[in-house]
C-alpha cells in the first residue's frame, strides 16, 4: 500500500424503484462502475467528462457521503469504505471537498467565523483566542481580509465565497481535497483567481488534490494527470500534457477537438471531431465498450467484450482496443 | 482582490480593509428591515404587543377584579350611571351596592309609576335620595365596557379573559412548535424506516377526532388549566411536524450539508446547528399562524363548557356568556368579539408579513 489514495475496482450503484404501493427494483444505474484509479502524495488529478458521465459521484463516494456498492477506497492504506458509520467520521477530517455552487455549499445562518470555527475544531476544541488567531490566518491564506469574519455568506460575491469554502474545506488540515466543479458556477475573471489559489495551496501544503472539470483547458492548467471519465468508467488517464496534445482513446479526442483554441488562426483550422448521439443511459449501458456507439472507429470486436483500462504508451493508459491501430 | 460593498440598510461600507472587525448583516436582521417597511405587519405586531401589554397589566388599573358580583348591577350596559344605595345601619359597617340608572325605576314598585319616575329623575339629577331601608345617591362610577349579569366590570373580565386566551394561545403553541420541529426534523434528517414509523404515527394521531378526545379528557379529569395546554398542544405539532419534515428533506441535499457531514459533525450538531437554524423561517410563520388557531380551539372548548372553569375567564367563556344574552345586553357579546377578533386579525397580519420578511421570494410583488 504505497499509495497515497487508491481506488480499486470502485462501483456505485443506485436502484431504481418504481411505483409507489407496489414498489419494484427496475434496475440499476451505474453511476461509478469499476473504477481503477490511484494518486501519489502531492498530485494533483484531473477528472474530465460530460455532465452526468458520474464525476460527482465519484467524488462523493470517494469522499463517502455515498458508501460504495463495490470495490474499496484505500486512504493511506486503510479502506474508508470498510469502517463503520463512526470510524468514518473519525476518519472525516483528512478528506475535504470543494463544491461547485458556492451558493449552496455555505450555511446562510452562519458568519465565516462560526463556519471556520466549527470546521477547525473538528481536530479538537481550542481557546477563542488562538481560534479566532486561526480563522485570520485561514482567510489571508485564501486571499480574503480577516477584518470580514463575522459576515454572512449572503454579504460576499460569488469568487468570495468561494475563497470561504475553500478555507473550510483547508481547516481541519486534510490530507486530500476534492473539489467537484469548483470554479464553474464562477465568472472567467475569477476562475483563474481560485484556479490559481488551490494551485498554489496544494503545492505549499503537499495537499493532494481531484480536480473535478468539464473543461479541459482549466483541467490542463492545473493537473498533473488526467482522467477521462464516461458513463461511469474511466477512457484514459495519463499525464496533462500528454492526454490533452496526443489523446489515445477516441473518446478523449472528441472531447479534446471540441476545446476552442484562442488563436482565430488555428481554431479556424480546428478540425472537431462531431460524436453522433446522445450518451447512452446508465441504466442501460450498450455491452462491450460503453463508447462503442458513438465511436467512429467501431468495429465488432468493440461491441462484445469491455476493453480493459491497459497501459498502451509509458505512463499512459486507455480503455480500446483499437488504439494501434486508428 | 477587490472587495465588493453590497449594500443592506444598516451594513457598513465593505470597501476598507480597516483593521477592526466588520460586523455583519445576518439574514434575521434583514427580515427585520423588510418587516419595518411592511406596515400592515408591523400594526399587527405593534397591536398584538399592545394587546398583551394591556391583558397582562390592565386588570390592575381598572378598579375593579374579575371576580366579585354585585347582584344589584345585574347586566349594565357600558358608561351607565350608577347609583350607590346604601342599607341603614344596623350593626356594623352598612351594605353598600352599586344600581344602574336604567334598572333604578325597578328599586321603587312599590310606588305608584309616576312617583317612580319622579324619584328616579331626581336621584339622577344628583339628588340624594332616602327610604326607610336605604340611601341612594348618584356616583362618578361607570363601567366602561359595562358589567354581565352577575355585576362584574366586563373591562376587567375582557382583559383578564385575555390573559388566558394568550397564555394558553402561546404556552400550547410552544408546546407544539417544540414537539413539531424535533419530530420533523429528526424523521427528515434520518430518512428511510426512521421517517417511515414517525410519520405514520403523525397520520394516525391526525385521523383522531380531536374535539372528541378531548371533550373526553376533560370529562374524566375535571376542567383543568394545564390539561388544556396539553390537549391543544397534543395536536396542533402535527401540521408543524410535516412542515419541518418537508424544509429539513430539501435542505438536506443542498451542499452546505453535505459539506457539515464532510466535516465529520455529529448528527445532533447538524440538526441543531445547520438543519433547524434554517428551517426557522417557516416555524416562524407557521407559529404565528397557529397562535390563533390554538385560541380559537381555546375559544371553542369554552364555547361548548369545556374550558377554563368560571369564575376564570377566557374570551372564549365571555363568547359563550355574551351569545347566550345578546338580545338584551349586546355589549356583553360584542367586547370580547372584538378584542378577540382583532388580536386573531393582528397575529394574522403578522404572520403574512413574516411570510414575506423571511422568504422574500415568496411576497407577490
Amino acid at each position: 500500500m504505497s499509495r497515497f489514495l487508491e481506488l480499486n475496482e470502485l462501483k456505485t450503484y443506485f436502484p431504481i424503484f418504481l411505483g409507489t404501493v407496489f414498489r419494484r427494483a427496475a434496475g440499476t444505474v451505474k453511476a461509478v462502475d469499476g473504477i481503477q484509479l490511484d494518486l501519489e502524495k502531492g498530485e494533483i488529478l484531473g477528472l474530465v467528462g460530460e455532465s452526468g458521465c458520474g464525476k460527482s459521484t465519484l467524488a462523493r463516494t470517494v469522499m463517502q457521503l455515498i458508501r460504495n456498492t463495490g470495490g474499496a477506497v484505500y486512504l493511506e492504506g486503510r479502506n474508508l469504505s470498510e469502517l463503520n458509520p463512526r470510524q468514518v467520521r473519525a476518519e472525516r477530517p483528512n478528506f475535504q471537498m470543494i463544491f461547485q455552487d458556492p451558493y449552496a455549499s455555505l450555511n446562510p445562518r452562519m458568519t465565516v467565523h462560526d463556519a471556520l470555527a466549527e470546521a477547525i475544531q473538528t481536530r479538537g476544541k481550542l481557546r477563542k483566542a488562538v481560534l479566532t488567531q486561526k480563522i485570520a490566518e485561514l482567510l489571508t491564506t485564501v486571499g480574503l481580509p480577516p477584518n470580514q469574519m463575522r459576515r454572512y455568506p449572503h454579504e460576499f460575491s460569488g469568487g468570495q465565497r468561494q475563497r470561504i469554502a475553500i478555507a473550510r474545506a483547508l481547516a481541519p488540515e486534510p490530507k486530500l481535497i476534492i473539489a467537484d466543479e469548483p470554479v464553474s458556477a464562477l465568472d472567467v475573471s475569477i476562475q483563474s483567481q481560485i484556479i490559481n489559489l488551490l494551485l498554489r495551496l496544494c503545492r505549499e501544503r503537499q495537499l493532494t488534490m481531484i480536480f473535478i472539470s468539464h473543461d479541459i483547458s482549466v483541467v490542463k492548467y492545473i493537473s498533473d494527470r488526467i482522467a477521462v471519465m464516461y458513463l461511469g468508467r474511466l477512457m484514459e488517464i495519463g499525464p496533462a500534457a500528454a492526454v490533452v496534445e496526443t489523446p489515445l482513446h477516441p473518446y478523449t479526442r472528441a472531447l479534446v477537438s471540441a476545446v476552442p483554441i484562442p488563436d482565430p488562426i488555428r481554431e479556424r483550422a480546428r478540425q472537431r471531431i462531431i460524436l453522433q448521439g446522445d450518451p447512452p443511459s446508465p441504466l442501460d449501458p450498450p455491452s462491450g465498450c460503453v463508447f462503442h456507439p458513438r465511436c467512429p472507429y467501431v468495429k465488432e470486436a468493440c461491441k462484445r467484450a469491455r476493453p480493459a483500462l491497459e497501459e498502451k504508451l509509458p505512463q499512459r493508459r486507455a480503455a480500446c482496443i483499437r488504439i494501434g491501430e486508428i | 482582490m477587490s472587495q465588493t460593498a453590497i449594500s443592506f440598510p444598516g451594513a457598513r461600507d465593505t470597501g476598507t480593509h480597516a483593521e477592526e472587525a466588520v460586523a455583519g448583516t445576518s439574514l434575521w436582521r434583514d427580515a427585520w428591515y423588510r418587516l419595518q417597511r411592511n406596515k400592515l405587519a408591523l400594526s399587527g405586531l405593534v397591536f398584538f404587543l399592545a394587546m398583551t401589554l394591556a391583558c397582562g397589566l390592565g386588570p390592575l388599573f381598572t378598579g375593579y377584579t374579575y371576580e366579585r358580583t354585585e347582584l344589584s348591577l345585574k347586566a349594565s350596559a357600558p358608561l351607565q350611571p350608577i347609583i350607590e344605595r346604601v342599607g341603614a345601619r344596623k350593626a356594623g359597617e352598612p351594605r353598600r351596592d352599586g344600581i344602574a340608572l336604567s334598572t333604578l325605576e325597578d328599586e321603587f314598585l312599590d310606588k305608584p309609576e309616576a312617583d317612580r319616575q319622579a324619584i328616579a329623575g331626581k336621584i339622577a339629577h344628583g339628588d340624594t335620595y332616602r327610604d326607610s331601608r336605604y340611601t341612594y345617591q348618584l356616583t362618578s362610577r361607570r363601567h366602561l365596557f359595562g358589567t354581565d349579569a352577575l355585576g362584574r366590570d366586563l373591562l376587567t373580565r375582557v382583559l383578564v379573559g385575555g390573559r388566558i386566551s394568550l397564555a394558553v394561545g402561546f404556552a400550547a403553541t410552544l408546546v407544539s412548535v417544540i414537539i413539531g420541529v424535533l419530530w420533523g426534523a429528526v424523521a427528515g434528517f434520518a430518512g428511510g424506516k426512521v421517517d417511515l414509523v414517525l410519520m405514520r404515527v403523525v397520520d394516525v394521531l391526525y385521523a383522531l377526532p380531536f374535539t372528541v378526545i378531548v371533550i373526553l379528557l376533560m370529562v374524566t379529569f375535571g376542567r383543568n388549566f394545564i390539561l388544556l395546554f396539553v390537549a391543544i398542544g397534543a395536536v396542533e405539532w402535527l401540521t408543524m411536524a410535516r412542515i419541518v419534515r418537508g424544509q429539513i428533506i430539501s435542505l438536506k441535499h443542498q451542499e452546505f450539508v453535505e459539506a457539515a457531514v464532510s466535516l465529520g459533525l455529529s448528527e445532533r450538531r447538524i440538526i441543531l446547528r445547520h438543519l433547524i437554524p434554517n428551517v426557522l423561517g417557516p416555524v416562524i410563520i407557521y407559529t404565528t399562524l397557529t397562535v390563533p388557531d390554538v385560541m380559537l380551539l381555546e375559544a371553542v372548548l369554552s364555547f361548548l363548557g369545556l374550558g377554563v372553569p368560571p369564575p376564570m375567564s377566557s374570551w372564549g367563556a365571555l363568547l359563550d356568556d355574551g351569545a347566550r344574552t345578546m338580545e338584551t345586553s349586546l355589549w356583553l357579546l360584542l367586547f370580547p368579539a372584538l378584542f378577540f377578533s382583532s388580536t386573531l386579525f393582528s397575529l394574522n397580519f403578522l404572520g403574512d408579513g413574516l411570510r414575506d420578511a423571511l422568504d422574500p421570494q415568496s411576497s407577490k410583488d
